[in-house]
């Protein structure tokens, strides 16, 4: 039963062999984390050697894309974090509705749970028509998923409580119509969405934003590529636009730290000018 | 050379007095970093931090991601995320799928502690309702470092420790009341 243990240079090895290969980078991704999943993966798929593992993914690019998918973390929820959620509807929405079109982007979005969470909140602040909903991830296929909007119906006991935390007010099964296990969500929202792949390593900016939000892609990130992307929301953002990270993230020892300003206590923080 | 040593403390149900009598023993300004790996409920680890710190006069800190470990220092996983530490002897923080129905996992930290740390490290296993942290000790005695589990008979839920027991051969197994001076004895040799 017991599978060998893949080492911290063995990982390094393969993601070498990726990059040439496939011109995915992943070397700087945090090692720890990495060598955890890639362990996981040589696991689950019951890999003889170390050296049959490197073959296959050097050799077989469907099985690369299959390490692309499991490797990355996909796991989401909707309206995470009722707090945070709350500031967006009392503190951020707010400001948002005064401009005449919204653009939003959630980068690393997985499965888009919280792509939808936003879609509602717009819907609720009455400004959803004026605005457009930007999903990306490096993982096409949950990016698939994202754009289908059907989540486990199991979930949605859990996104109602934290639906009500964030203070909403409606029905919350009104925004979505069950079926067996699956819940669809409503095609009025899902038709203000724009979901991509989008490889924050590789990739430059797109468009222009006012609120970005990237929750929980950046620890798995090292410092210098942490850096890197926040030069590239930076350059995303309008001024006086927010970007919005995961609770245990921070913009404070980030190269662009002087530009922005926190807002209250939760992980939002605005750019305030140029200089 | 002497390595670089680490004490990582996995609990669960039942451990949190334990954890509190091996902190006041180790006491503050130990040569090394402690990591606590503790299950409980999201939006308790404020309350968490005070009582600690009123029981024991231990200031423990909770992880922040890319923190450096510094030595005398207690860490406590933030609630809902695992935690790990990269080769540089810093802490990367987690929020993949849960492990053993657990997040932060003990396994998941034990088993990057002893990528990092060898045979510097010790892994302490409390009371516990699950099967956490089994895995890790395993791997933690595979690459040199010290395992020890409360003995499953002075625990508050045995199961965890008892796991560990039945699953591997743990290098200490001791009752509630020695483990304090067993570890801060290791802590300072």
């Amino acid at each position: 039963m017991e599978t060998s243990s893949i080492r911290y240079e063995e990982v390094e090895l393969l993601l070498d062999d990726l990059f040439s290969r496939y011109g995915y980078d992943f070397t700087e991704y945090s090692k720890a984390s990495m060598l955890r999943r890639v362990q996981r993966l040589y696991t689950l798929d019951k890999f003889p050697s170390f050296a049959e593992f490197r073959y296959r993914l050097k050799t077989d690019p469907p099985y690369f894309r299959r390490f692309v998918e499991e490797v990355t973390v996909n796991v989401t929820e909707m309206l995470r974090d009722p707090s945070f959620h709350r500031t967006l509807r009392t503190a951020i929405l707010p400001v948002l509705a005064t401009y005449p079109f919204i653009r939003i982007w959630h980068a690393g979005c997985s499965t888009g749970e919280e792509v939808y969470s936003m879609a509602i909140l717009l819907r609720e602040a009455g400004v959803l028509h004026k605005s457009l909903l930007y999903g990306t991830d490096i993982n096409p296929q949950v990016v698939e998923k994202a754009r289908k909007g059907i989540f486990p119906v199991s979930q949605m006991q859990k996104y109602s409580e934290n639906y009500i935390q964030s203070g909403g007010v409606q029905d919350f099964s009104s925004y979505y119509t069950a079926n067996y296990h699956l819940a669809k969500f409503d095609s009025s929202l899902t038709a203000r969405m724009i979901f991509s792949t989008h490889n924050l390593v590789s990739d430059s900016s797109f468009n222009e934003f006012q609120l970005i939000l990237c929750r929980n892609t950046l620890i798995y990130f090292e410092q210098e590529l942490q850096a890197k992307v926040f030069r590239l929301f930076d350059n995303s953002l309008e001024n006086f636009g927010y970007l919005a990270l995961g609770s245990k993230e921070s913009l404070r020892f980030s190269p662009i730290a002087g530009r922005y300003r926190q807002v209250g206590k939760e992980k939002i923080w605005r750019k305030i000018n140029e200089a | 050379m002497k390595p670089e040593r680490l004490l990582v403390i996995g609990g669960s149900a039942g451990s949190l007095q334990v954890i509190l009598a091996v902190l006041s023993a180790v006491g503050r300004g130990s040569p090394m970093p402690v990591l606590v790996v503790l299950h409980r409920n999201v939006g308790f680890e404020s309350t968490l931090e005070h009582l600690i710190f009123a029981r024991t006069g231990i200031s423990i800190k909770e992880v922040e991601e890319k923190e450096p470990l510094y030595k005398g220092t207690v860490y406590l996983c933030p609630a809902d995320y695992h935690v790990l530490v990269e080769a540089d002897r810093s802490f990367s923080l987690d929020y993949s799928e849960r492990v053993n129905f657990s997040r932060p996992s003990i396994d998941v930290s034990f088993r990057s502690a002893a990528d990092v740390y060898g045979p510097g490290l010790m892994a302490l296993l409390l009371s516990g309702g699950n099967a956490d942290g089994v895995e890790g000790m395993q791997y933690v005695q595979e690459r040199g470092g010290v395992t020890v589990v409360q003995d499953p008979a002075t625990a508050e839920v045995p199961y965890m420790p008892q796991h560990a027991v039945t699953r591997m051969s743990p290098d200490h197994i001791l009752p509630t009341d020695v483990l304090p001076g067993f570890i801060r004895n290791w802590v300072y040799m």
